[in-house]
Parts: C-alpha cells; sequence; structure tokens
C-alpha cells in the first residue's frame, strides 16, 4: 500500500516541499544523487482495456481501475515532470473504447504520451489512435534523457492481412495460447527509423525506450515476446545506460541484459498470473523478477496500480502503487549493476507467491 | 434499580469473562452446551451469536472496575462547563447512541460525525470511525480534551477531580491499588474501557434463527433478507456472518461514497493541506472532528495511504435500528436510504458520479424495491432484547 508521506522527518528538515508519494522518500533520492537537474520523476500509466458494452455503457471495473489510477496521480507532490501511458488503452480497439479511455485520462494534470497496444491497434492498425494521440513511434529528449516509444506489437504481415474482418482479426490477437495468434515484432520499418535515430544520440546519454512487449523472450503463448529482440538489444548496445519499460504483462517483471535494465509495468485492468504458475509450454521468466505478493481477491483492484518512476542520473528506479497490496520498489543496483528489488529480492526475505492457478 | 442494573452488568460480564478463558478451541461444543445449560435457567443467553470477548492481559474485568469505569462514563464534571459526559453522546436509550446525524459538545458545539454504539464496541480491532485509537482504553481518553466535545485542555481537570472526590479516590485505591499523585488518566481511562468493554450484547432474533435453530425466530421477509444479505447485497462481505459467531463487521476501512463524493475537486488540496497541517504537529483528532471536509478524509488522516482517501471502519449492524441516523455523518434517515446507496453503487442520489477513490467492491447491486425492503427487515431482526424500543412504552 501506498503512502503519500513517508518521510515526515526529511519533511520537517526540508519544510519547503511536500513528502511525495508512493514509498519513496524522494528528498533523500535527490540528495543521493550530484546533478540534481537530471533527477526527475515521471509517472506511468498502462493496461486500462476499456472495454465498451453498448451505447454510453462500459465495463465498470476496467473505468474504475483507470479512473483511481489518474486521481492518484493527480495527489502527486511534487508533481511528475509527465506522464506516460503504456499501452491496451481500449480492449477491442474501438473508436468509443479509445474516445472513452482519452476522456478519462484528460482528468490529468500532466502532458501524457502514450504507447500503441495490441487492443489498441489490431482493429484498423492504429489509425484512430493516431488521430487521438498521434504517430505511432517516436522520440524525444527531456533533462538529458532520450526516450523512444515503438510499437512493438505489430506481427506478420500476411497474418495481419489474412483476416476476412479486421474485428475478427482483433479477437485472434486479443486471445491467449491461441493457436491462430501471431508473435509480436517491431518489425523492419521502425528497426530502420530506430537506427536513424540513435545515430544522433551520444553514446553516453540515458536511453529509455517505451514499448509495450517486453522486448524480450518470455513466453511465447501469451505474447510476453518480440520476435525481433535481439535485433533490438543489438541496435542499443553501444550506449552507456538503457532502460526498456513495457506493459501488457500485467505484473512485475525485471531483468537486465548486458547493458540493458528492462522493467515492466502494472495494469490498471487485472493482474495476470505469473506463466511459471500456469503455462504448460516452455517460458522464461527473467532470472531477477520477484514475483509481486499474491493478491487477496477479496479486494477487487488487488494486484493492480500504477508506477511512479524516478530516473536517477540514467538509471530507472520503479515505485509501484499497488491498491491494496504492500507497495514495490525496483532500483538500480550500482554494484551489482542491474535492477533489484529494494526489500523482496533475497529468497529468505519473500512472501510465499502464487504457486497455482 | 441501579444495583440492579450493575449486577445485570457484572453478570454479562463475567460470563464473557468466562467464556473467553473457557474458550478451548478443540472442545467448542462442550463450552457451547454449557452456556445453553446456563441460560435455559435464565431463560436468556445475552452472548448468543458472539464470539468471546477480548480482555487486554493488563486490564482484566472485575465488576467493580466496571462500576466505577460506568460513574466515570456519566459524570460531567470531566468537560469544560460541567456539562458533557461520556453518555451525552452514547445513551444507554439509543443503544449508547445519541441519535443525532452529528454529536454535539460543549456549547452545543458540533463536530463532524456521528456517535457510533458502545455496544459490542469491545471488538472492533480498532476505535473510532477512522481507526486512529487501538483500543477503547486509547479511545475513551480522546474526547475528554477535543476542543469540540468535552473541550479541556487537557486531563489535569479530570485528575483533579478523582484525585479529591473521596469515593473515587478510594475507588481507585481498591481497584488499582493506586493513591492520588500515582493516579493517572491511563487509571481512569481502563475504568472506562472496562465498563464500555461489560457492553457486549447478542441474542438477537437473527441469533436465535441462526445460531440456535429457532425456525420462528425470524418472519418471511427477515429470512429473504438475510438470503439477500449474504448473496445479491453482499452485504456480508463486510458486515460479517462466520459459521458459530456474527459481529457484523470485519473492522475494516473502505470508500463507500458517503462524505468524499461531495468534495472531489477539492481533494488534491485537502490533502496537502491537511499533511502539511500535521507534520507541523497538529492533533489529528482535533482536525477531523472541528472541519467537515477533512473529516472527510476518513482513514487517510490516520495512515496517509491512497487506499483510506474517504474510508471509514465498517459498524456492527447490531443494534441498528436503534441508532439512526446512519453512515459516519449521518447523512441518512433510514436504512432504506442506506441501502438505496449501495445500490446505486456508492452514489446518492442514483445519476451522481462516484467519487474516484471509490472501493473497488461498492458496486450496483440490481436490487428491487421489494428486495431492499427485505433486507431493511433483516436489520430489524439484529436488535438485542435490552436494545428493543416498545412502542409507547415508558423509556
Amino acid at each position: 500500500m501506498s503512502t503519500l508521506n513517508h518521510n515526515r522527518r526529511n519533511f520537517i528538515k526540508n519544510s519547503s516541499a511536500l513528502a511525495l508519494g508512493c514509498a519513496l522518500p524522494i528528498s533523500l533520492v535527490e540528495l543521493a544523487f550530484a546533478d540534481s537537474e537530471k533527477n526527475f520523476s515521471f509517472a506511468y500509466i498502462s493496461d486500462a482495456h476499456i472495454q465498451h458494452i453498448k451505447g454510453t455503457r462500459f465495463v465498470r471495473n476496467w473505468d474504475k481501475g483507470l479512473i483511481r489510477a489518474v486521481a492518484e496521480t493527480n495527489l502527486l507532490a511534487p508533481k511528475p515532470d509527465f506522464v506516460m501511458f503504456g499501452g491496451d488503452l481500449a480492449q477491442l480497439g474501438s473508436q468509443p473504447e479509445l474516445e472513452h479511455g482519452a476522456e478519462i485520462m484528460s482528468a490529468l494534470n500532466q502532458d501524457v504520451r502514450y504507447v500503441m497496444g495490441e487492443h489498441d491497434y489490431y482493429l484498423d492498425l492504429g489509425a484512430y489512435w493516431e488521430k487521438l494521440f498521434g504517430p505511432q513511434y517516436y522520440s524525444f529528449d527531456h533533462k538529458g534523457a532520450h526516450f523512444i516509444v515503438l510499437n512493438s506489437i505489430r506481427t506478420y504481415d500476411e497474418w495481419t492481412h489474412r483476416w476476412p474482418s479486421n474485428e475478427q482479426r482483433m479477437l485472434e490477437m486479443a486471445g491467449l495460447d491461441n493457436p491462430n495468434g501471431s508473435p509480436f515484432m517491431v518489425g523492419e520499418e521502425q528497426r530502420k527509423w530506430l537506427q536513424s535515430d540513435l545515430a544522433k544520440v551520444a553514446k553516453r546519454t540515458p536511453v529509455v525506450v517505451f514499448s509495450h512487449s517486453p522486448l524480450q523472450k518470455i513466453y511465447k503463448g501469451w505474447n510476453f515476446w518480440t520476435e525481433d529482440a535481439e535485433q533490438i538489444h543489438a541496435l542499443l548496445q553501444p550506449f552507456d545506460k538503457v532502460n526498456v519499460i513495457y506493459g501488457h504483462v500485467h505484473q512485475i517483471q525485471y531483468n537486465q541484459i548486458g547493458n540493458i535494465s528492462f522493467h515492466s509495468v502494472m495494469a490498471t485492468a487485472w493482474p495476470w498470473p505469473y506463466p511459471s504458475s500456469y503455462a504448460q509450454a516452455e517460458q522464461y521468466l527473467p532470472k531477477l523478477t520477484v514475483p509481486m505478493n499474491r493478491a487477496d481477491p477479496f479486494f477487487e483492484r488487488d494486484a493492480t496500480g500504477w508506477q511512479l518512476i524516478n530516473m536517477a542520473n540514467g538509471n530507472v528506479d520503479m515505485n509501484f502503487t499497488l491498491y491494496n497490496n504492500s507497495a514495490r520498489s525496483v532500483r538500480f543496483n550500482k554494484a551489482n549493476k542491474q535492477p533489484e528489488d529494494s526489500r523482496y529480492q533475497e529468497e529468505n526475505t519473500r512472501i510465499p507467491g502464487q504457486q497455482h492457478y | 434499580m441501579r444495583n440492579l442494573l450493575l449486577l445485570s452488568v457484572g453478570l454479562t460480564t463475567l460470563l464473557a469473562c468466562s467464556q473467553s478463558s473457557d474458550n478451548n478451541p478443540e472442545q467448542p461444543a462442550v463450552v457451547a452446551s454449557q452456556i445453553v445449560t446456563v441460560n435455559k435457567q435464565a431463560h436468556v443467553n445475552p452472548l448468543l451469536g458472539l464470539p468471546s470477548v477480548p480482555i487486554p492481559a493488563d486490564n482484566p474485568q472485575t465488576p467493580e472496575k466496571i462500576s466505577l469505569g460506568e460513574t466515570l462514563f456519566h459524570d460531567q464534571r470531566f468537560s469544560i462547563d460541567g456539562t458533557v459526559s461520556c453518555a451525552n453522546c452514547h445513551g444507554k436509550k439509543l443503544a449508547f447512541t445519541d441519535g443525532l446525524p452529528v454529536s454535539m459538545g460543549h456549547k452545543r458545539l458540533t463536530g463532524t460525525r456521528n456517535a457510533p454504539t458502545v455496544v459490542n464496541a469491545a471488538f472492533y480491532k480498532t476505535q473510532f470511525l477512522d481507526g486512529r485509537e487501538p483500543d477503547l482504553e486509547g479511545q475513551s481518553k480522546q474526547p475528554f480534551i477535543n476542543p469540540i466535545e468535552h473541550g479541556l485542555s487537557d486531563h489535569q481537570a479530570i485528575l483533579d477531580i478523582v484525585r479529591t472526590d473521596f469515593s473515587y479516590s478510594a475507588a481507585f485505591l481498591s481497584i488499582f491499588g493506586v493513591s492520588d499523585q500515582e493516579l493517572t488518566i491511563d487509571h481512569v481511562a481502563k475504568a472506562i474501557a472496562s465498563f464500555e468493554r461489560s457492553l457486549i450484547s447478542g441474542n438477537s432474533a437473527f441469533d436465535r434463527y441462526y445460531f440456535a435453530a429457532d425456525n420462528q425466530a425470524l418472519s418471511a421477509a427477515q429470512i429473504r433478507g438475510l438470503q439477500l444479505f449474504i448473496g445479491q447485497g453482499r452485504c456480508v462481505s463486510c458486515h460479517t456472518i462466520e459459521q458459530d459467531h456474527a459481529l457484523f463487521t470485519d473492522s475494516r476501512f473502505y470508500n463507500i461514497g458517503i462524505g468524499i463524493n461531495d468534495i472531489q475537486a477539492d481533494i488534491p488540496r485537502l490533502i496537502k493541506a491537511f499533511l502539511e497541517a500535521k507534520n507541523q504537529g497538529g492533533n489529528v483528532d482535533a482536525m477531523v472532528l472541528s472541519d467537515k471536509k477533512t473529516s472527510e478524509l476518513g482513514r487517510f488522516a490516520v495512515t496517509e495511504q491512497l487506499l483510506d482517501i474517504g474510508a471509514f471502519k465498517t459498524p456492527t449492524l447490531r443494534n441498528i435500528v436503534v441508532t439512526a441516523p446512519y453512515m459516519h455523518d449521518g447523512s441518512f434517515k433510514t436504512l432504506k436510504e442506506v441501502i438505496i446507496h449501495y445500490n446505486n453503487g456508492g452514489v446518492t442520489p442514483a445519476d451522481a458520479e462516484a467519487n474516484a477513490f471509490l472501493d473497488g467492491g461498492i458496486r450496483p447491486l440490481k436490487l428491487s424495491n421489494e428486495q431492499m425492503d427485505d433486507l431493511v427487515a433483516f436489520m430489524q431482526a439484529l436488535t438485542s432484547p435490552e436494545y428493543v424500543i416498545v412502542k409507547g412504552a415508558r423509556q
């Protein structure tokens, strides 16, 4: 659970600033880094899955999850520099879903940038999403860091165009363990763009990549997967500090591959179980990952949530705000050069996770 | 009359104690049958439907201490102008409530919250509607020094009285073994808490139906209401009924869309102002009872957790028909209004906007008007015999 006022003692010392939200004593973090100008935070909301029923009716539970995340984000003080939305704003990509989701998001006090999810994309291949939110892939710079947004949930053209209707295509891609499914990929067009975009960036500049799918190969049946992940890694290899932040998995995952730190974000809609507790097929959950504490089914919002991300000199520190559950922080451990959970990394410190589904 | 009352309170409490100490988890049936035997003789088991009363190890129940606590509970001298006792807001004839939307202190000052019943309060895991005190001992000290309740600036005025009033000082010496200067407000609090812990009542019509197999105890409408209570109405998710007892509370905190719905746009400002004031040493008890909007932050004022914004403790439903009006702010006059609010999914009126922090469990219930009436009928079956108000009877 998250508190807005963790650091009262510190507050009294620095009474000019209201203590910041979540489990993050932000003032302490700020003190720890020499170059405070490059230390900033942004909020990350993802996987709302706004679902249209008919007319003006939408699935209430998913609405409430997103509304709550927006309202809580608006309570942060000091305010985060910007807000990211990590994809799957809609459930079946329809205009009413995207519009309703955008309306809920419009209550945010900050600028929002969007990532494309497969639930946003496969009805009209992102056409209406682009009208609302802009290009499907792009980059921007903020306080000395370079941010890249990829559409990582595209797939083979033959699959995309094999279906008799757009609606069926959307439903096929939305299914789990679907033998008619197809693996996600960034694709050649975006890889070329990424190469030219990165060519303009100094190797010492911290790079943050936002994607919807993991940019790793974890479990194909649920598309916890990006088919051309290795090629993306190769393009990112020359940079000192690279962070990848992805949605889609509705659970906490993190990993380190070479110079790249990977972090997932939570959904506001519902949690998925870990593949290891469910999958019959081969799966590769990252070794570093500590599963989140088991959700209590009594609480309808348990194991969903949102994130406050602190960028401290180029490394991502993830602070998970998890309703009804213990707050989690995954921070970059400079000594071990990898992200680690601030409380549960060692096996003997963990609350036993969900072992079956 | 007064002696008789004390005797019955003492008996109830001793029974509670014996149930507590005799409660062998391996032989619950034996304990139950012993109690039933006792009550066959008395034709009544006042504890039917209740678990054993949790008694703190450092404050055991004795009839003398309970009696002292009762006297303290009714002493109006423990207030700034000599008019306010605990019993002002927790009067026996309304099951230890006051019948007001929000309670009234000295100079007719009004607070922000509805007086909860003291009956069965001993079972709560925290005290006050926002749980800001862990136990009755902690709770009982606060209203004395709240600026709009008893209005004292500190507890010294109470100590001055209990140290010099011979009947008090003799009782404290006898019960706690403390003489004048050793006598502190904590002894006063322990005595009051002991009295409050003696106010335990079960044996409602529901208890006789559910736990004593008396099929005649509930009407047809009440039986339908019980089914809705544990089914479509989802009431039991928080107002719990267990296999062998029913407290009708889980002692947890939920935002159910009362009060907070009206201040949604103001929440960010209120939270910022409240945290700043608290960080500068502000007293939570005083802050939440003197400002209506701050009060609506609910349990957040105690924990500062996002989850607790606008959340208040699940109250017991025992004796609920005697303790109107309802909700933490007393904003509903009838139980029907309460059920309509839940049926709407945490909003009143039905087309109002739910607050962003509404608990996930609060959702539209699709109950018909008849079903809601059945639920009201069921709640009328939760009154213990000693708190039944007989129409036309002299109180």
